[in-house]
Parts: structure tokens; sequence; C-alpha cells
């Protein structure tokens, strides 16, 4: 072991060399051929499948998995990509736990539902890895497209648009497309740059140019486009930061949750991340699971999420959250950050309350908690940040309000995903938003 | 503990389980590791004379899976032994001399003249086995040289060999018959005509089991080309059950022992043959797919059930069921039942609704007020039992009798108490002639 394990701070190359690999690969290991088949003979082809009904883009899954079973992997692929693009992403990242396989009567049954995530992944991996190209482009209808952010939600709209006949072009703030795809999922969900590929995947329909580098609000207005397309859907996420508003937050040693995240995302090597010795997680979401599992595996030798809340009250599943803690993660429950001071030693005081539930809602106890840590990262939710760029659209509990077809107030504008109003968060969410949004799109370009 | 001990035609085994003519039966090697195993007996795979046949240097097999590649159905198209006569004679007299308890029979298939059946018959006497058993069934290769199957489908040719061989053995003589027949009652008369001391049955069923869609050739393929084979394992215990049972009923051969063969995999398999008038079962197939400690639960299952049930041995069970075998015309039309789901153990899989919807009788809902629901619409299920068969939990769906006197909702009239068929029946045109 090497020397910087135990040493306080935040340092960079806290593992042997040869531990990262390990860590960060493949969390959920593909299912082998056999796997598969043997997988997908538990399949119990029900009627009006409860699955489907879990599933937020309605993939026909008692289709593809007897098609696996079958032998037709690529009719299989072609079932999940007609209802979802990106379905190779959402077999890796999809919490199927809280959809598919809760809904699965095989969990009702045994408490052990069909893998149907793995069984997904194994259809589309194939597809991919053979360059298999189910879909082209109608006849160019001469219209084109705006879509603002390369997210899911952008990626699913832009290939359903293409899929009609219209030109796409899609511009992202980042260097790279993908949005949380690339650059806010952990790291051992989706190895080997599946993000890019898939990225690659989807555009090779043709017809989709992709812009990075701009960015809504810079250079880039909403009305210019809508000007120069003859639709435009937004799909920009939530690139705000919720603050915790506590004293000392500024400090060095207090860091963005998502910022970190896809910083390991694009690492080329895990070695040169710093991270704490004992670092704290501020939040009770995906974001905060996977930010504070990842720093377990850089080398934080303790790592403690702090929730406000309960268990039951966490955002991220209980699947998660026991993924987490048997990384060796600790999970804090009632309590919330009051303060945040400098120690002499360098170190933070992470000064905690203890909450509970006064008349139904939460509330102080008065009673107190110091932690001393290196790192604290906040992850208690993300904000729609895009200033006067939005101007003229209306806003709903902070975000895009949407109608039923994802048309905005402004009608030549579409929206779809976290940035609007009734999202869950999902990248699964996302893309039946944007595929949604481009078929209603589509329709009113026709008429 | 139950008595299993068997007496099949005046051959003797510690219990009711043979290993049938067959690869598993070819050696001795095989047959010793049989035994230590705690197989009853063995009919020793089937001799024919020299020179000795040869197989197919490819593939032999070919075969149908279930869930998780659970092996249904074999096909198969390898010949009789491929052994020189003398070596399988020395190792048939080896094992019976080290075996004294068990049966072994020898199974047969010489040409149609009676010096060959009377040269073999007076080698294989010499060997002190038990019996033999004349292969009048396998359906591929033997057949097209006038062998096997193609005497087992002329009556009159199973009952000249079968004469053949009583006449020129003392060892008990039991013929084994093809199910490639329209009429399994026929070949059994026959063999019983012929003075078979017993009949075994069935053989393998001619088969194509697959077709290579690369080659677009049957499987096994040898060198891009197949055949027929015959067909074995659990796929065809139906087929098997209702030929045992046809010969069972027959007041022509109801006297005449049955070895059960055909997809015997469990101890409850081997007691429904029995319980169908098998005096004893043989088993190849599941020992083929599982391998020899099968015997293991096929004796000691048998066993616990018969405990359990109060079945001293197995004259207690033979053949009980045989009164309840009946033609369709005899079946009580009065007899009324509706399936009933059990909402508690149903896990809403919807396979009964979409079964009974799509392909039946809309008799399931699959919603009830707005709810996924399944219940069964007594005014129009048949009580068919589709949806019990299509049900993935067992006992979820049961069918329940309707008692005598109770509205059958579908028919709006009350279910009658007394015993009809359909001879009797005012729809029968036929009602007349019947009585």
């Amino acid at each position: 072991m090497v020397d910087r394990y135990l040493e306080d701070g935040i340092l960079d190359g806290r593992l042997d060399a040869g531990d990262y690999d390990g860590n960060f690969g493949d969390a959920h290991p593909p299912l082998d051929a056999h796997e598969a088949m043997v997988a997908a003979d538990r399949c119990y082809f029900c009627y009006d499948a409860p699955c489907v009904t879990a599933c937020p883009t309605g993939i026909d899954i008692p289709k593809f998995i007897r098609q696996i079973s079958t032998g037709n992997l690529d009719g299989s692929a072609r079932t999940i990509f007609d209802q979802n693009i990106l379905g190779g992403m959402c077999a890796r990242v999809c919490p199927t736990e809280t959809l598919c396989e809760q809904a699965c009567v095989r969990e009702t049954a045994e408490g052990k539902p069909v893998q149907i995530g793995l069984l997904q992944r194994h259809a589309t991996d194939h597809a991919m890895s053979h360059g298999r190209q189910f879909y082209s482009r109608a006849a160019d209808t001469g219209k084109s497209v705006a879509i603002i952010g390369a997210g899911p939600a952008g990626l699913a709209c832009a290939h359903r648009l293409a899929m009609k006949g219209h030109a796409v072009v899609v511009y992202d703030a980042r260097e790279k497309a993908g949005g949380l795809n690339e650059f806010g999922i952990a790291t051992y969900k989706t190895v080997d740059d599946f993000a890019q590929h898939e990225v690659d995947y989807v555009t090779a329909i043709g017809g989709i140019e992709i812009v990075t580098g701009k960015r809504l609000g810079d250079g880039l207005t909403i009305d210019e486009l809508a000007k120069t397309h003859d639709a435009v859907f937004v799909g920009i996420g939530l690139s705000g930061v919720n603050a915790l508003g506590v004293d000392g937050e500024d400090d060095d040693a207090v860091a963005n949750a998502v910022d970190f995240i896809a910083e390991l995302r694009q690492a080329s090597d895990m070695a040169t991340i710093p991270v704490g010795r004992r670092v704290m997680v501020i939040g009770g979401g995906m974001t905060a699971i996977d930010v504070a599992t990842q720093a377990h595996l850089l080398g934080a030798q303790e790592v403690t999420i702090a929730y406000r809340r309960g268990r039951e009250q966490m955002n991220a599943s209980e699947v998660e959250q026991n993924q987490s803690t048997s990384k060796g993660v600790n999970i804090r429950h009632w309590m919330k950050p009051v303060e945040v001071t400098r120690s002499d030693s360098g170190s933070l005081f992470v000064k905690m309350e203890y909450t509970g539930l006064s008349g139904g809602r939460l509330a102080g106890t008065g009673k107190f908690q110091t932690f001393e840590v290196d790192q604290l990262f906040k992850a208690i939710g993300q904000t729609l940040e895009a200033g006067d760029a939005l101007a003229g659209i209306t806003l709903e509990k902070g975000r895009i309000k949407v109608d039923e077809s994802f048309r905005t107030s402004n009608p030549s504008v579409w929206a779809g995903g976290d940035c609007t109003a009734g999202g869950d968060d999902l990248t699964v969410t996302a893309v039946a938003q944007g595929r949604d949004a481009a078929e209603s799109i589509h329709a009113a370009l026709s008429a | 503990m139950a008595d299993l001990r068997n007496d099949f035609a005046g051959i003797k085994s510690p219990n009711p389980f043979w290993l049938a003519s067959a690869p598993p039966t070819d050696k001795e090697y095989n047959v010793v590791r049989a035994f230590r195993a705690g197989w009853g007996g063995v009919v020793w795979k089937t001799l024919g004379l020299d020179p000795h046949i040869v197989n197919v240097g490819g593939p032999r097999y070919g075969a149908i899976w279930g869930a998780d590649r659970r092996l249904l159905g074999l096909n198969n198209i390898e010949l009789i032994t491929d052994r020189p006569l003398e070596v399988n004679l020395q190792e048939i007299k080896s094992v019976k001399r080290d075996w004294p308890d068990r049966a072994v029979v020898t199974s047969l298939m010489v040409p149609c003249e009676e010096p060959c059946w009377e040269e073999i018959l007076r080698k294989v006497e010499d060997t002190g086995c038990d019996g033999v058993e004349l292969n009048f069934g396998c359906p591929h290769g033997m057949s097209e040289r006038g062998m096997g199957a193609a005497v087992g489908q002329v009556p009159e040719y199973i009952e000249m060999v079968t004469r053949w061989a009583k006449a020129n053995t003392r060892m008990p003589v039991i013929v084994k018959l093809t199910p490639n027949i329209t009429d399994v009652r026929y070949p059994a008369r026959a063999a019983h005509a012929g003075g078979a001391d017993a009949v075994s049955l069935i053989n393998t069923i001619s088969s194509i089991v697959s077709v290579d869609l690369d080659s677009f050739a049957p499987q096994p393929t040898i060198d891009g080309k197949g055949t027929h084979g015959g067909y074995c394992g659990p796929a065809v215990k139906p087929i098997a059950l209702n030929m045992v049972a046809a010969i069972a009923r027959d007041p022509e051969t109801a006297s005449l022992p049955i070895s059960g063969i055909g997809g015997i995999t469990t101890w409850r398999d081997a007691a429904e043959f029995i319980t169908l008038g098998a005096g004893n079962v043989q088993v190849c197939t599941a020992a083929m797919t599982y391998g020899f400690k099968i015997i293991d639960d096929l004796v000691e299952g048998l066993e616990q059930w018969m405990d359990n049930a109060g079945h001293a041995d197995l004259d207690a069970i033979h053949g009980r069921a045989i009164p309840n075998v009946t033609e369709w015309q005899y079946l009580n039309l009065n007899y009324t039942t509706k399936a009933r789901i059990d909402q508690d153990s149903c896990i809403q899989c919807g396979r009964c609704h979409i079964a009974c919807e799509d392909t039946s009788h809309q008799a399931i809902t699959n919603m009830i007020d707005g709810e996924r629901r399944f219940e069964v619409i007594d005014e129009e299920c048949v009580g068919c039992n589709l949806c019990v068969n299509v049900c993935p939990v067992e006992n979820c769906i049961t069918m329940e009798q309707i008692p005598s006197g109770d509205m059958d909702k579908r028919t709006g009239k009350p279910v009658a108490d007394e015993y009809g068929n359909w001879t009797m029946h005012p729809n029968n045109p036929m009602r007349d002639a019947a009585e």
C-alpha cells in the first residue's frame, strides 16, 4: 500500500497504480451468450407486460427478450432501438430495480426479476459492436431543426427528426457531445468510452450535425435559432448546482459533485485525480452516491454521505445505496450542514445539526456533531441555469414548462429532459421526451 | 420400505429399472458401471451377425431443448452394436457371471431367415444371460436392410420371427415394438400369437429433429446430408404411455407382460408406466443426459411414494390406472368444471388471459375496475384447462367441479346429477345404433 493512503489532505495517487483499473472497471459486466440464453428463458412473455408499462420509453421488453431466446439478436436490438435509440446507455444506467425489474412478475413471484437491463445490454451491444444500423433518413423535407444540448434528450430528438427527413443541428456547450451520458455518470457504469460510441451510432443515420463549444446565451440565442431553423428543441439539462447556503462553503476544499464526476469521466489516468482521505458528501440522490463511491474507489479512506432525511426519502435507489455501502461508504441520515470552517491543521470542520420531523416538516433539533474532513462535496441537486437566454419562455418551478407534446410557451420551441418541469432526472425519461418532442415537431412541420 | 423386487416374464431383478438397449449397454465397461450405480438390469445393445455393422464417423445425435437447454428430445442415427459378435458375447457372459442378481437381457437383430435366428440364439444362450429382446423397432438404417422396424411394421413377420425365436431357445423372449405404425395393438397381438413372453415398447419414433439453416441439411449432418433417425427422450413419453395402455387394455394381450419404454426420466414417470400396465421400465435418454446416478432417485423416489401411499410392492400399483382409461365416447359429458384463479398466488403475468382471449373462450378478464386483474368469467368458461397449463405458477389456477344441481352459468342450466355420455347424447345421430 502506498504511503499516501493515510495522509490527510487532498492528494492524488492514493492507491497503487494497478488498483485503479479494477476499481473503475465495468460495475455490471455483460452477460455472455450462455448467460443471456438462461436469463432470457426466465421471461414469461407476459400479456400487457408490467415491465413495458414501467419503462418510460415503453420498450417491448417481452418481445426483445423472446428475440434473444430465439437467437434473433439483431431483431432484439431493433425492438429496443425502435423505442429508445439510446437503449445501450439506458441498459447501463437505468435504475431497473425501480422500473422494469421492479414490475417484473418474477420479482413478485420470487424476488428475482428477469435481468432485463443486462439482457438489453446484451442485444444492443451485439448490434452496436457489429455496426448494425436499422434506420435510414426519409426523403429530405427541406426543414431544419436546431437542438440545444447534445445529451440524452437532444440526441433522441435528433435521431427521430433525422428519421423523418429533417436536417438537424445539435449545439452543445461542452467540447464533446453526450451530455450527462458523457459527463454525469459514474465511470464504472459506462466504461470504454461507450457514451461517445453511442453518439457516433446515433448520428450515423445522417442528417445530424453536431456543433460543440456553443453555449446557449453565449453567442447562441433561441430567437436567432428560431429564425434560421423551422423549429428549436431545448434539452440543456440542469447546469446549475444548488448551494448549501452555509458559511464557509466557498472554501477550496468544498466542491460540486457534478464537476468531480465529470472530471473523473474525462480523466485518462485516475491516479492523477486528487481526493481527500476523509471525504464528506452532502445529498441523497444518485449524484451523491456516485461521487461518494468514486471518491472511495480513488482511495479516500473514510467517505460519509450525510442526508438531511431518512433512508426511505433518499432519491438514490436502495440498490444504489447498498452498492455504495458495500464498497465501504458510510451513509448518515437525519443531519444537515450548518457551518464549514478551517481547522488549524488545515482540514475542514463540518458542523452538522441533527434533524427530525416536527409537525411533518423537517426541522433542526438543536443538537450538533462536527466532522473533520479533507474534502466536502455538494450533491443537493441541480438547477436550470440559462439566465436571459430563456427569456420569453414560461418556467414552472424553475424549469421549462411544456405541454403534453413537449412544446413550450413559444410555439416554435420544444423542450425535453431534466430542464423541463415534470422530468424525473432519469436518462431514460429524457430519451422518451426527446423522442416524443421530435414526433410533435415533425407533426407541426408536416402540417 | 416398499418392496421393489421385480419379476418380469420370469426374469428377476432387484428393482424394475433396466437400461434399454442402446449406447449405455454396448460394453461391459458401461454395464458394470450401471450395476455398480444400482440399476436393476440391462438390455444389452442389439447384437447382429458378423461381419458387424459400421456406424457413421460423424455426429449421431440431434436434440431439441427447453428452457436452460434442458434436453427434451433426442434423435439418433446410430445403428446396432458395431463391435464383433464374439466380443459382445464374451462380455455378456462375464457380466452375468459377476452380477448374478441383475437382469441381463440381450437384444438381437438378424435377417429374417430362421437359420440366422437359430445361430445367434444358440450363441447368446451360451452366455447364461436371462433372456432376449427381439429388436423389431429401430426405424433407421437397419430397416432399409429388412430388419428392425421393417419387421415390426408387418404383424405377420413379427409372429413368424417370434415363433422362430421361441422354437430355438428356452430363454424368455421379449419382442420390442416400433411406434411407427397406426395401431400398436396389431403388432402386439402378433407377438403374442408367435408365443412371445413379453413385449417392450416403444422403440424410437422416426424423426428429423432439425434442419441447419446455413447448409439446408437435416441434423445430425454427415458430409452435407442427413437422414431420418429415431426420436426419444421426455418428449415421447405421452406417446409411449398411450401405446402401453392400449396393449394392456386389449383383451387379446391383457395378460402379456409389458416392459415400458419412452422418455422415462423420473420415478414418477416410471410409476405412471407401471400403473398403465408396464411390468417394469427401461430407461435410456435420461441416463445418457445425466449419467447412471439418476438411479438413486428413481429407486428412492418410487419407494418413498409407495411407502407414503401404502403400496407394499410393485404388484400393488401394477395396472391400477388401466380401468380408468376409456374411450372418449364413454366420458361423462355432465361432469362440469370451471377454472379458479387463486389471487394470492397470481403473479399477474396475464398468460391465462391472452391464451383464453386469443385462442379459446374469452373467459378470463385482464382488467377489473381499471386494475390489472385476472378472473374467470363463469358464463364463458368451458373448463378446458388451457389456463392451468400455461400458468407459470403451479396450483395458482385449478379446475373446480361444479356440483350437480348447481347452475352452470355458461349453459344456463343446472349440472345434471346423472352420468351421461356421447352414446346417450341427443345430438349423437348414432345414438340408437350405440344403444
